[in-house]
């Protein structure tokens, strides 16, 4: 998935496609926009916690002349969670940071995801508002960019 | 004889507690946030993460604070505090060319696709202080410009098209990429290795070296080919899915530094490249590196190794400041029986000298 298009939820793809859009939605959300979420889910299914939420940390590789062979650029913390619902679908999440609220809820909302009968609730109600403020958020970034864009024109010299 | 001494545990928890007192400082002023510190003081959070080598806003910001804005103590937390979290793994390489592009400038080519983009730079400023940033005045939002997407290539990916310059940088095939954290550095090293510790490495010392090959010690005629700094995407390979997750963005500053080559038996002239990859938003971290990394490359390329910018162990060995200021900083600590022995040994020479010399000056009266 492209930078250009991370906040966008696809309505065409395959099941992977569509769940690694999901997730990376859930990714980008803040704590309080997930507790609020969980706050407002009516049926709020049975949650066993089968890993974490823990914090660790993962090696960030970049490439040798930006497009190269791999090395190791450095660390960042990450959080990840796995749950499973009293139906039995398993969910997880990864996030960059130590928010261990919002990665178990992202895990349970990956969770109900994967549940086609909650599937367009979630991605209405959960996924879209994520979507929308990280879509935002870009485009602020990307015009307040573009304002400062060098627009060069030639002086001509008057002794023709 | 040894004679063991303890004692200092009082003067050490006053000296802790006085650290503590003078780190908040006058209680009329309001004590400073970690929210402050990330939104307003950014780059100096940037350089901690940078060379902390560890990306994380809050704990990098919480690491300024705690070392009262000492930037290599700060490190120092940042790298110690590391070591107590389990990694999970190794991302995926992030895609620069993919980047959310905040700022993207070359000085090679002036109408280039994409464009010259500036963004929030220090250039161009007159460096002269701004009274008004003393006070808490209102701030005008930043200008907006709306226009269709542009792709924004690399720099050079449009020199490579002709095979003017040299392609992005290839490993020896089935070579594992090296981790300095993981295995000592086997000198010589591989050039991933060498980019793992720049990353790391202090800002001023390779700005330093980076000078130095400017000034003609190991001259290697560099042009910014194109430097863009925004966010990437973070992907990690996991066992228990089938893809890899999107774990967020980061922020890095990229610099493709492109230098002359007059060629060898083996290559035509092109252009040579030195690369930079910073966390953060870092310019002129990520512009030495690249500078160091061409200077670096001298043993690949067939040059001669003249300069200290060139001498790998060297370099790589003295550009990380925790270690250099560990070594350099524990030469206050207590040396009170290596000095006792020092000094006796001086005290034996200094009286074998007094001896020798009296003794010669009664064999010269004798002589007379």
């Amino acid at each position: 998935m492209r930078n250009e298009n991370q906040g966008n939820i696809p309505t065409s793809g395959g099941y992977e496609f569509r769940r690694k859009a999901a997730m990376a939605l859930l990714a980008q959300a803040t704590a309080e926009e997930m507790e609020n979420f969980w706050m407002q889910w009516a049926d709020k299914p049975q949650v066993e916690t089968l890993r974490g939420p823990e914090a660790g940390l993962v090696m960030v590789r970049g490439r040798i002349g930006g497009g190269g062979a791999p090395f190791n650029l450095g660390e960042a913390t990450v959080t990840r969670a796995t749950v499973r619902l009293g139906n039995g679908a398993v969910g997880h999440a990864y996030a960059l940071g130590r928010s261990s609220s919002k990665v178990r809820l992202a895990a349970i909302f990956d969770a109900l995801w994967q549940e086609p009968a909650h599937r367009q609730v979630v991605e209405d109600t959960i996924l879209a508002p994520i979507a929308q403020r990280v879509n935002a958020e870009l485009e602020d970034r990307r015009a307040e960019t573009a304002a400062t864009k060098v627009d060069f024109f030639t002086m001509v010299r008057g002794d023709d | 004889m040894y004679v063991a001494v303890k004692g200092g545990e009082t003067a050490i928890r006053n000296a802790h507690k006085l650290l503590a007192d003078r780190r908040r400082g006058n209680r009329s002023v309001p004590a400073i946030g970690l929210e402050q510190i990330v939104e307003q003081l950014a780059l100096a959070v940037d350089r901690v993460m940078a060379e902390g080598s560890l990306y994380d806003t809050e704990l990098a910001a919480l690491a300024v604070k705690q070392a009262r804005g000492d930037m290599i103590e700060a490190i120092f937390l940042v790298r110690a505090y590391r070591t107590t979290l389990p990694r999970f793994g190794y991302t995926k390489p992030v895609e620069t060319s993919q980047m959310a592009i905040e700022r993207r400038i070359s000085a090679t080519f002036k109408d280039l696709p994409g464009g010259q983009l500036l963004g929030p730079t220090f250039d161009y400023t007159h460096r002269l202080l701004d009274p008004e940033l003393a006070e808490d005045g209102v701030m005008e939002s930043p200008d907006r410009r709306v226009e269709a997407h542009e792709h924004t290539p690399r720099v050079t990916d449009i020199l490579g098209k002709d095979g003017m310059i040299e392609p992005d940088g290839e490993m020896p095939e089935g070579v594992e990429t090296g981790d300095l954290t993981r295995e000592p550095l086997p000198f010589p090293l591989e050039r991933d290795l060498r980019l793992q510790a720049l990353a790391r490495g202090d800002e001023g010392f390779l700005l330093g070296l980076a000078y130095s090959t400017q000034r003609g010690f190991g001259r290697s005629h560099p042009f910014a080919g194109e430097i863009r700094i925004g966010e990437v995407e973070v992907e990690l390979e996991v066992a228990e899915l089938d893809f890899p997750p999107t774990l967020g963005r980061i922020r890095v500053t990229e610099c493709q530094m492109i230098n002359q080559f007059k060629g060898s038996s083996k290559q035509p002239p092109q252009f040579t490249r030195g690369y930079g990859l910073v966390f953060g938003q870092s310019e002129r971290k990520s512009m030495s590196m690249a500078l160091c990394d061409r200077a670096l490359r001298a043993r690949e390329l067939g040059e001669d190794i003249t300069a200290a910018a060139q001498d790998e162990e060297f370099v790589i060995s003295h550009s990380d400041n925790v270690q250099s200021t560990g070594f350099v900083e524990h030469l206050k600590l207590p040396h009170y029986v290596d000095f006792q022995a020092e000094l006796d040994l001086v005290r034996r020479m200094r009286s074998e000298h007094e001896r020798v010399a009296s003794n010669s000056s009664e064999t010269k009266e004798a002589a007379e």
